[in-house]
């Protein structure tokens, strides 16, 4: 593979994500069901009131949901040496869905405090697996995370069952399964610039550290042996994946699938350095989840949740990969 | 000379484990040598491996390499001064041979940077020396077990290393890639590195300069290969009777699995 290619994919990706950020603000259902014309927009004070506060900060915190979904899932299978892992492990996502449960349903909250409750359980999930992690008496680092990911998640999905259980059926439990299912509706620009910095210096540093991510890639041995320092590293870039994924669920919502297929597809098209496959997923993620979203709200009357969306896709997606033939698919490892 | 690694008097025990893997364990490693580190499975070769490298620590003793503390040693330091091929490494992602030849170029870079044009030639060079320059392009997951390491050998080069560890270098290869890696461990200290491998076969050995026997964490017999290399030696390090045979001037192990 090329630098000549590989800036050209680059190039093309990033007009691409440039030019259907500068579409989503023609499409949606005013005035009329999927566009509107410009005329419209010069004129029609309206449309941009409508435009401004409800458009811009939507497709801007759509862009930054992919974007930091497929930055934090490409680290994270990277970290992990393992193709099949997204920011879902780890607790992040199911303690960020619990987090949010609680607010709805013990609080009787929503908005801000929601948002709040869903970053601080997210993060609350990632010590929890870790702290466990360090106490599991079996086997290496990273399967010991993953095997504590996993208790840990489970553990939080039984809570947000019980909540749900006893939730209000008319007034929370809406809200709650709304939260579950993922969405961008009714985003303001104070949600989207609230989760700004933290999300951009996130994505920072794991664009930064991005080549540094094959060596990470690497067994424990090897990458000491090439003067890296694994663990401490490692935790740099988890903590950043991490921070991107909270900061952004805790507006969303749980948005499944973007995290998994877009590092497949970036490394398909790029090759599996990271220095190369970590900005094409950002790009690529951004554009998956802003047309996505359009989509959402724009499909049919009733806004249509994001993360039904990235699911259906991502899974169809995921499935017609992985019986792909090897040499359609080389990222499928053999081992 | 000065040796090249030295450990003195180093305790070593895994967590969680009472019983310690070395007790009292003190060896020199000489520079510019092919030295092989010999014993039965278990007998703590890797482990050894692994305290010279600094992955692990001892609970007491010391580790000099070039006479100086391996704590003095900034982790990039350690990263320019030792190259490690380990045992059956994964590669879970379809970097290309260059690419991954290029991570050997690690302890050179800040931790921001990405590897320039230079990086890039040294890490061609070091292909050329193994003889894999024609598959720079090919993805690391399509190699045979042979070309796999020969590429590994390849990254640590480009890493331009005073030490190079090796563990079970050549335990999965045929006899032609087995004769290339040797050739390769031979043709490094030439060049002035000390080459430090592992291995479980007495016969890998002869291309040994320096020869250390090793039994459940003890060294049994250290030295020059042809002092060392004998039928007592290695029958008291393996449990088993060995004889050792001369055949055109190359030392041969012959094992009691033969009729008598």
């Amino acid at each position: 593979m090329t630098i000549r290619y590989y800036r050209r994919v680059l190039w093309g990706l990033l007009i691409l994500l440039l030019g259907l950020m500068g579409l989503a603000i023609f499409v949606g259902r005013y005035p009329a069901p999927i566009w509107m014309p410009l005329q419209t927009l010069l004129r029609d004070p309206l449309a941009q009131r409508l435009v401004l506060n409800l458009r811009l900060p939507r497709i801007l915190a759509a862009v930054l949901l992919g974007m930091s979904l497929a930055a934090a899932g490409t680290a994270l299978q990277m970290i992990f040496r393992n193709p099949l892992v997204e920011p879902g492990f780890l607790g992040v996502s199911q303690g960020a869905a619990f987090g949010a449960a609680l607010s709805i349903v013990g609080l009787g909250a929503s908005g801000l405090v929601t948002q709040a409750a869903a970053a601080l359980c997210g993060c609350l999930g990632l010590g929890l697996s870790y702290a466990l992690a360090r106490r599991i008496r079996y086997g290496g680092w990273t399967l010991r995370l993953i095997l504590a990911g996993i208790a840990v998640s489970a553990l939080f999905s039984a809570g947000v069952g019980i909540l749900k259980y006893v939730a209000d059926p008319l007034t929370q439990l809406p809200e709650l399964v709304f939260w579950m299912l993922g969405a961008l509706w009714g985003v303001t620009w104070q949600e989207t610039l609230s989760i700004l910095p933290v999300t951009l210096a996130a994505l920072a540093v794991l664009l930064l550290m991005r080549w540094r991510l094959n060596l990470l890639a690497l067994d424990d041995a090897t990458a000491f042996s090439l003067g890296t320092a694994p663990a401490r590293e490692r935790t740099v870039l988890l903590v950043a994946a991490v921070a991107a994924t909270a900061a952004i669920v805790s507006v969303s919502g749980v948005v499944g699938w973007v995290g998994l297929i877009v590092p497949q597809i970036a490394r398909s098209l790029l090759g599996a350095d990271g220095q190369r496959a970590l900005p094409g997923a950002v790009l690529m993620g951004g554009a998956f989840t802003l047309v996505c979203d359009t989509a959402a709200r724009t499909a049919l009357s009733s806004e249509i949740p994001l993360g039904i969306l990235t699911s259906l896709i991502g899974a169809l997606a995921f499935s017609i990969l992985m019986v792909t033939p090897r040499q359609l698919a080389p990222w499928v490892s053999k081992r | 000379m000065p040796p090249m690694i030295a450990l003195s008097e180093i305790r070593f025990t895994y967590n969680g484990q009472k019983h310690a893997v070395f007790e009292n364990l003190s060896l020199d490693i000489p520079a510019g040598s092919v030295t092989a580190i010999l014993g039965p499975n278990g007998a703590g070769k890797s482990t050894l491996l692994h305290l010279i490298l600094g992955i692990l620590s001892p609970a007491s003793g010391r580790i000099l390499l070039r006479q100086r503390s391996r704590q003095q040693y900034t982790r990039r330091e350690l990263g320019r001064l030792i190259g490690l091929v380990a045992q059956d490494e994964a590669m879970p992602f379809n970097f290309t041979v260059l690419e991954y030849v290029l991570l050997g170029r690690a302890p050179y870079l800040p931790i921001l940077q990405t590897p320039g044009p230079e990086d890039g030639q040294v890490a061609q060079r070091a292909l050329t020396t193994v003889g894999m320059e024609a598959m720079a392009e090919r993805s690391v997951q399509t190699l045979s077990g042979g070309e796999r390491q020969l590429v590994t050998i390849a990254r640590a080069l480009a890493q331009q290393p005073r030490i190079l560890l090796l563990d079970e270098p050549t335990s999965h290869l045929d006899l032609s890639n087995k004769g290339r890696v040797l050739q390769l461990m031979c043709q490094s200290a030439d060049d002035g590195v000390t080459v430090v491998f592992t291995t479980h076969e007495p016969d890998l050995s002869a291309v040994a300069d320096y020869l250390i026997l090793m039994r459940q964490g003890q060294t049994l017999a250290a030295g020059p290969a042809d002092a060392v290399f004998t039928s007592d030696n290695l029958s008291q390090t393996y449990g088993v009777p060995v004889a050792v045979a001369q055949v055109d001037g190359q030392r041969v192990v012959l094992t009691p699995t033969g009729p008598a």
